[in-house]
């Protein structure tokens, strides 16, 4: 064997494994869903192969799936905005700072460590009946009895900012850290204020790590399943939960193929749109 | 003014991030026999309470040993695919690292679905097994990430030195590339390790009926309510998946200046 070929050979070998593991795990199971949403459910468990679309006309016109798909990217879309209102500045003062810059850094990667239950449900500690927000209340007796302030939808989004929060700052940085401050220096200097050079320059160039942020937040809020049943209420289900209901507890596995496919769907379709635009480069540059 | 305002922004931000999470911490040291407030004294008694509690213990072995099992496969799969896309020229990269990393790009729930259902019809049913394959797949791009971000740092020309002197690649990976890497690996199967621990998403669907990972066992024991012992449970988990990290490095720094020095 040439050395030629065999520089050739190698990327491929060392390749493979994750290669097959990602198309045997993933890629085909996926093309198997998408055959199944076409199966029949039938009594026995045992659905019946064939190519049937009732499943697909229940997804698509029951006013029930339609709701709930459109309430969870509001949900998403919602969570996504409070995450870039919250997180820009805090992003913009980490990445400005010279002190205490690491410290910063490191407390920001600090939640991806932690357990994302407990993160969820540490909110019941602070909302909760006899959580710290009701004791204090009651002690400045400013209420007599306790509220309940959980499981509503404004407790499930909250949840999901906290969940998320630390994503949008992370790509924000990442993308302001790579502008050169002399830019701003030279708009200041030919007589911008600090805030028109922000507006005109920093904020146009930091657009592709809002974004990157912007669709982490988004994608992995509507496909959330643990937040709403942990913080939500009966009637704050999203997406997600059907599937999880078919999938699991009815055992429709047909509905649930179709119910998945359709999330994934729309996730995906807005992955591609990001993808065409600005490119997966960045995606990876806050995720690494 | 404007710069002291965005301090004062970013300082809530962060008390956002952890004021909800120290109480978890506060809580459960709490002596009060409810989980809640008033504290009314330091106790250790609801970590005594989760020692004794077997589910919990067992729950505990069991994703210890999945996220070993994990980080041991996931971080074997992805140093070799990383060292692939740092290292050659390989043609389609854009298209290989996107398939690589789509286990991410894909809503956990759907990939949760699509890879039960299709293990299912192999004949391969919710059990360890099953469980150990998603996790694998779903940590990989991770693993990938990371690896590949460091290993960009690691100059070739000390392995091409290592060549010309006359080595084998075999020998040159094992005696030159593989202690460069020993960080980057670290870091992957730390990742890894972590990822799985916390997951709770995938796992709720994989999982075999009576088999509860950690983060599942939280889930059940929240139908009920909030209880002290969920508040303990938490703080065990945050010194796992945050105190061993830091120790790992700390005890890898000071390796690191010893032989230095």
């Amino acid at each position: 064997m040439t050395i030629e070929s065999r520089e050739k050979r190698q990327p491929w070998i060392l390749l493979s494994p994750a290669l097959t593991a990602v198309t045997l795990l993933l890629i085909v199971p996926l093309l198997f869903i998408v055959v199944y949403s076409f199966w029949l459910r039938s009594a026995a468990g045992a659905d019946t192969p064939g190519f049937y679309v009732d499943n697909w006309q229940k997804v698509l016109t029951d006013r029930f799936y339609r709701d709930i798909l459109l309430n969870t990217l509001k949900i998403a879309a919602i969570t996504t905005a409070v995450c870039a209102v919250m997180g820009y500045p805090a992003a913009y003062f980490i990445a400005r700072s010279r002190g205490n810059k690491l410290i910063l850094l490191v407390l920001l990667m600090l939640p991806f460590w932690i357990s994302y239950i407990i993160r969820t449900m540490s909110w019941i500690n602070i909302l909760g009946i006899s959580g710290a927000l009701n004791s204090a209340l009651l002690a400045l007796g400013i209420i007599s009895e306790p509220i309940q302030m959980l499981y509503n939808e404004v407790t499930v989004i909250l949840g999901l900012v906290h969940f998320l929060l630390p994503f949008m700052v992370l790509n924000i940085y990442v993308s302001l850290e790579g502008i050169d401050t002399n830019l701003e220096d030279a708009a200041n200097s030919l007589g911008a204020t600090r805030w028109q050079s922000f507006i005109q320059v920093t904020l146009p160039l930091s657009l592709p790590g809002l974004a990157a942020g912007g669709l982490l937040c988004f994608v992995l809020g509507a496909g959330t399943y643990i937040t709403p049943v942990i913080l939500g209420g009966p009637r704050d289900a999203m997406f997600a939960n059907l599937v999880f209901e078919a999938i699991i507890r009815q055992l429709n596995w047909p509905l649930g193929s179709a119910l998945s496919l359709a999330l994934l769907a729309v996730l995906g379709a807005l992955v591609l749109i990001y993808n065409r635009y600005l490119g997966m480069a960045q995606l990876a540059k806050g995720l690494g | 003014m404007g710069w002291a305002l965005i301090r004062a922004y970013t300082v809530l931000v962060y008390l956002f991030m952890f004021l909800p999470v120290a109480v978890v911490v506060l809580l459960s040291f709490n002596a009060s026999q409810f989980g809640s407030f008033p504290m009314t004294g330091f106790s250790f008694r609801w970590f005594e309470t989760l020692w004794q509690n077997e589910a919990i213990v067992r729950a505990f072995k069991t994703s210890i040993a999945l996220g070993l099992m994990t980080a041991l496969v996931s971080t074997t799969l992805g140093v070799l695919a990383a060292l692939a896309l740092v290292r050659y020229s390989v043609p389609g990269r854009e298209m290989i690292t996107t398939l690589l990393i789509a286990p991410i790009l894909v809503p956990e729930v759907v990939l949760a679905v699509a890879l039960l259902l299709f293990l299912n019809a192999l004949n391969i049913n919710k059990s360890f097994g099953l469980l150990l394959m998603g996790h694998v797949i779903f940590t990989l791009p991770f693993v990938i990430l990371v690896v590949q971000a460091r290993l960009v740092s690691i100059r070739r020309d000390v392995e091409e030195a290592a060549l010309s002197l006359g080595a084998t690649p075999r020998q040159t990976f094992f005696a030159v590339t593989l202690p460069l890497l020993t960080p980057a690996v670290a870091a992957g199967a730390l990742f890894a390790f972590t990822i799985s621990f916390d997951d709770i998403t995938g796992t709720l669907f994989w999982k075999p009926g009576g088999v509860e990972t950690v983060p599942t066992q939280i889930f059940s024991m929240l139908r009920n309510s909030i209880s002290p012992e969920i508040n303990a449970l938490g703080t065990v988990m945050i010194v796992m998946t945050v105190g061993l990290p830091l120790i790992g490095a700390g005890i890898a720094r000071s390796l690191a200046n010893r032989k230095g020095g």
